[in-house]
C-alpha cells in the first residue's frame, strides 16, 4: 500500500469501528434489542487499527470492556459482536459474555474484561506459556489510564519485565478514569515515565493517529519478538462519549469536547487527506461502505434467535 | 455458528502414566513425587510461585523439581495476582499452569484471578477458552501462627461455580490430588496442610491411571451417627470416634478430600442408615461447607432422630498464641462429648 492508500484504508478501519459503536448506541437507547452496560469507543478508533495490523495470527490479543474497536480491528466479524451484544444464540460467545465480556479466541482475541487491569497479568501468562510452547507468541494487552493505577497492573509490568517477556502494554489514556480525571489520581501525569522505573522502554504516543499508533507498536513488537522483552506505550486519546451509555458527563470541563472534535482521528485523518488532495467521494466512500457493512451485520444479528435458555447451565465445568 | 468445542490440547504429546510402585513417603514428598510424575508425563505443565524453583519451596515441597525439569520450574516475584493472572493467560494458550500460593490467605490480595477470570472463562466461551489452572496451596492453624497465617477459606471458593477444590490428609491423596487435577480441564485449588507435610512416611501408590476427581473415604463404619469431615482435623475427628467406641457409640466417619465435586451420595447414604449427623471442620461455622452438608441433607428429606451437629471454629479471629488458639479449634475431647451427647 502505498500511502495515500494506506490511509485511506485506516479511515475505512476507523469508520468501521466508529459504525459498529453508532450502531450499537442506536440498538441501545432506541429500543430493547440491547441492555445493560455499553462502554463506547469512539474517539478512540485509532488505537486498534493502527496497532491490530502489526500483529500476527498467533499473536494474543486481550482488550478491555471498551473492547468493541479493538475486537473488530482483530478480525472478529461485526455481526457476531453485534448478536454478542444483543444476547443472539449467534453472538461469538453466545449472549454469555455480553457487551463487556466477550472473547473470540479463534480470531487471536482473547477476550474483553470487565475487572479494571485484570487483563495485565493473563496476558503475561499468554506471553509466558509463548516461551515454553514454540510458537513465538507476543501478546498485546490494552488498558485504560485508570487501569494504572490497578494494584494487578503494577505485578504484571514488572513480572513481565523481570522475565523480559514479549508483552506490548497499550495504555489508551483518554484523560478520563470512569468519571475522574487522570491527573488528579497520580502523582505523575506522564503514565509512560512509569515504564523506565520497570526497567522497560516506554513511550507517549499520539493516539489520534493510526500511522504513529503503528509505528510504535510495530517497534515494540519487534523487540518482544526478539527477545528484548515488554513495551509501555501511552496512546494519548480521547472518548468522545461517556464512559457508559447513560453517562451524563458533567465532569465535562468547558470547550473539552469541542477540541476533542477537532483532534479526534477520524476528523484529523478525513482533514489530512482533503488537503493531500483526495478526492471527497473517496473520503465519503471508507465512511458509507462501513455504515452499509453495520446495516447488514446489524439486520443479520437481529433475525438471529436469542440465546437458548435451556443451555445457561451448559460448560461451568469440563 | 457451530457450538464451540472443548480445548483439550493441554495433554497432547502426554507420556503414558508411569507404571505403578509403592514408596514410603510424608505427605511433602508424596506431592513432590506427584509433581515431578506430570512434570514429566504432561509436556504443558510449568511450575512457579513464590520461592518454589531454585529454594524449593517454604515448605520444601518442590525441593529438587527445578534441578530436574530446568526452565518449566521457576520462581516469581511476591505477586500473588501475576502468579494467578499468568496462569489464567498461559492456561488459555493451552498450557497446564501449577502454581502455588504460599498461604491460603494470601490468595485473598488476588482472589479477582480465580473467582472473575479462572471461574468464567469456560462457561463465557462455552467451553472453546477454558482455563484448567492448579493451585497449590496450604491453610489453617499450626501453633503460634499468626490470624493472618491461620483462616480456613475452603467456604470461600466453594461459593464460586467454576472452581473445583480439595483439601487432602493423608500422603496417597496429596498425591493423587495433584495428579487428578493436572489431569482435570477444570481450575482446580488444592488445599494441602503445612502441618502434614513433616508426618510420619507412609505407604504411597505411585503412577497408575490419574483418579478422577471426587473420590470419598470410610475411614470408619458406625452405626451410631455420621460424622463428615475434611482436611487436618479429620485425624481428630478419628480419635473422637476411638474414643467414642470405649463409650458404645459407633461413629461412621466418612472424610472428603473433594468438596467440589463432593461425593454426596455416600453422605446421604450414611446419614439415611444413621439418621444422625455430625459435620467437623476447622473453619469458621457460619457460612462453612458443614452448613451445606447439613442443607443437602435435609433437602434429601432424610428425616434425622436429633438435631444436626456442626462442629468447628467459633465465630472468631484466629489469635497467636497456642493457648489461645486451641482453646478456639475443635479438639478431640469435645469433638466426642459433643457427638455422644447428639447419639445419647
Amino acid at each position: 500500500m502505498d500511502g495515500t492508500e494506506r490511509r485511506l484504508a485506516d479511515l475505512h478501519a476507523m469508520w468501521r469501528v466508529r459504525a459498529l459503536e453508532e450502531k450499537v448506541r442506536e440498538l441501545r437507547v432506541a429500543g430493547d434489542a440491547v441492555v445493560g452496560s455499553v462502554h463506547l469507543c469512539i474517539g478512540q478508533e485509532a488505537g486498534p487499527v493502527g496497532a491490530c495490523t502489526e500483529l500476527g495470527p498467533d499473536d494474543a490479543l486481550f482488550a478491555t470492556y471498551r473492547g468493541h474497536g479493538w475486537a473488530l480491528a482483530r478480525g472478529v466479524p461485526a455481526e457476531g459482536i453485534i448478536a454478542e451484544c444483543a444476547g443472539r444464540a449467534t453472538g461469538v460467545n453466545g449472549g454469555r459474555g455480553g457487551s463487556a465480556y466477550f472473547t473470540a479466541p479463534e480470531h487471536g482475541f482473547h477476550g474483553e474484561n470487565s475487572i479494571v487491569g485484570a487483563g495485565l497479568p493473563i496476558a503475561v501468562g499468554a506471553a509466558l506459556a509463548g516461551r515454553f510452547d514454540g510458537s513465538g507468541r507476543v501478546a498485546l494487552t490494552v488498558c485504560g489510564d485508570g487501569a494504572l493505577n490497578q494494584g494487578a497492573s503494577h505485578e504484571a509490568l514488572n513480572m513481565a519485565a523481570a522475565f523480559k517477556l514479549p508483552v506490548v502494554f497499550v495504555c489508551e489514556n483518554n484523560y478520563w478514569s470512569e468519571l475522574t480525571p487522570i491527573d488528579e489520581m497520580v502523582g505523575e501525569p506522564e503514565l509512560w515515565r512509569r515504564a523506565a522505573g520497570y526497567g522497560m522502554p516506554g513511550a507517549r504516543v499520539d493516539g489520534n493517529d493510526p500511522a504513529a499508533v503503528r509505528d510504535a507498536v510495530r517497534d515494540a513488537v519487534a523487540r518482544a519478538r526478539d527477545g528484548g522483552g515488554p513495551t509501555l506505550l501511552e496512546l494519548m486519546t480521547q472518548r468522545l462519549v461517556g464512559h457508559y451509555i447513560g453517562d451524563v458527563e458533567q465532569y465535562r470541563r468547558p470547550g473539552e469536547l469541542d477540541r476533542a472534535r477537532e483532534e479526534e482521528p477520524i476528523a484529523r485523518l478525513t482533514g489530512a487527506l482533503a488537503a493531500a488532495g483526495v478526492p471527497a467521494a473517496e473520503i465519503e466512500d471508507a465512511r458509507e461502505r462501513a455504515r452499509a457493512e453495520m446495516e447488514e451485520a446489524a439486520a443479520a444479528a437481529l433475525a438471529a434467535p436469542p440465546a437458548d435458555p435451556a443451555t445457561a447451565k451448559d460448560h461451568v465445568y469440563a | 455458528m457451530p457450538e464451540p468445542t472443548t480445548q483439550v490440547a493441554a495433554r497432547e504429546g502426554a507420556g503414558a502414566a508411569p507404571a505403578p510402585e509403592t514408596r514410603k513417603l510424608k505427605y511433602g514428598e508424596a506431592v513432590n513425587a506427584a509433581l515431578a510424575r506430570v512434570l514429566a508425563e504432561v509436556p504443558q505443565t510449568l511450575l512457579y510461585g513464590e520461592d518454589v524453583g531454585k529454594p524449593g519451596g517454604v515448605f520444601g515441597v518442590t525441593r529438587g523439581l527445578r534441578r530436574k525439569f530446568g526452565e518449566r520450574v521457576f520462581d516469581t516475584p511476591i505477586s500473588e495476582a501475576a502468579i494467578l493472572g499468568s496462569a489464567v493467560g498461559a492456561a488459555l494458550m493451552g498450557a497446564r499452569p501449577i502454581v502455588e500460593i504460599m498461604w491460603a490467605d494470601f490468595s485473598l490480595v488476588a482472589l479477582d484471578q480465580l473467582v472473575n477470570q479462572a471461574a468464567n472463562a469456560r462457561y463465557v466461551s462455552r467451553g472453546a477458552a477454558p482455563a484448567p489452572i492448579v493451585v497449590r496451596t496450604q491453610q489453617g492453624n499450626a501453633p503460634g501462627a499468626c490470624a493472618q497465617h491461620s483462616q480456613s477459606l475452603e467456604a470461600m471458593f466453594l461459593h464460586v461455580p467454576g472452581l473445583r477444590l480439595v483439601m487432602p490428609r493423608t500422603a496417597q491423596d496429596a498425591h493423587d490430588a495433584v495428579v487428578a487435577a493436572v489431569h482435570a480441564d477444570d481450575p482446580v485449588i488444592i488445599v494441602e496442610n503445612r502441618t502434614l507435610y513433616f508426618g510420619d512416611k507412609a505407604e504411597v501408590e505411585l503412577g497408575g491411571a490419574p483418579r478422577p476427581m471426587g473420590w470419598s473415604h470410610l475411614r470408619r463404619p458406625g452405626r451410631d451417627v455420621t460424622v463428615v469431615s475434611w482436611g487436618a482435623v479429620t485425624d481428630r475427628v478419628l480419635e473422637a470416634a476411638a474414643g467414642l467406641a470405649g463409650r458404645g457409640i459407633e461413629a461412621e466417619v466418612l472424610e472428603l478430600p473433594w468438596l467440589n465435586p463432593a461425593d454426596m451420595d455416600a453422605v446421604l447414604a450414611s446419614a439415611a442408615r444413621t439418621r444422625r449427623l455430625a459435620v467437623v471442620h476447622e473453619a469458621n461455622v457460619t457460612g462453612g461447607f458443614g452448613a451445606e452438608i447439613v442443607a443437602r441433607v435435609a433437602e434429601a428429606g432424610i428425616g434425622l432422630a436429633a438435631a444436626p451437629l456442626r462442629i468447628g471454629a467459633p465465630d472468631v479471629r484466629i489469635p497467636a498464641a497456642p493457648v489461645l488458639a486451641e482453646a478456639l479449634l475443635p479438639a478431640a475431647g469435645p469433638i466426642a462429648d459433643r457427638i455422644a451427647a447428639l447419639v445419647a
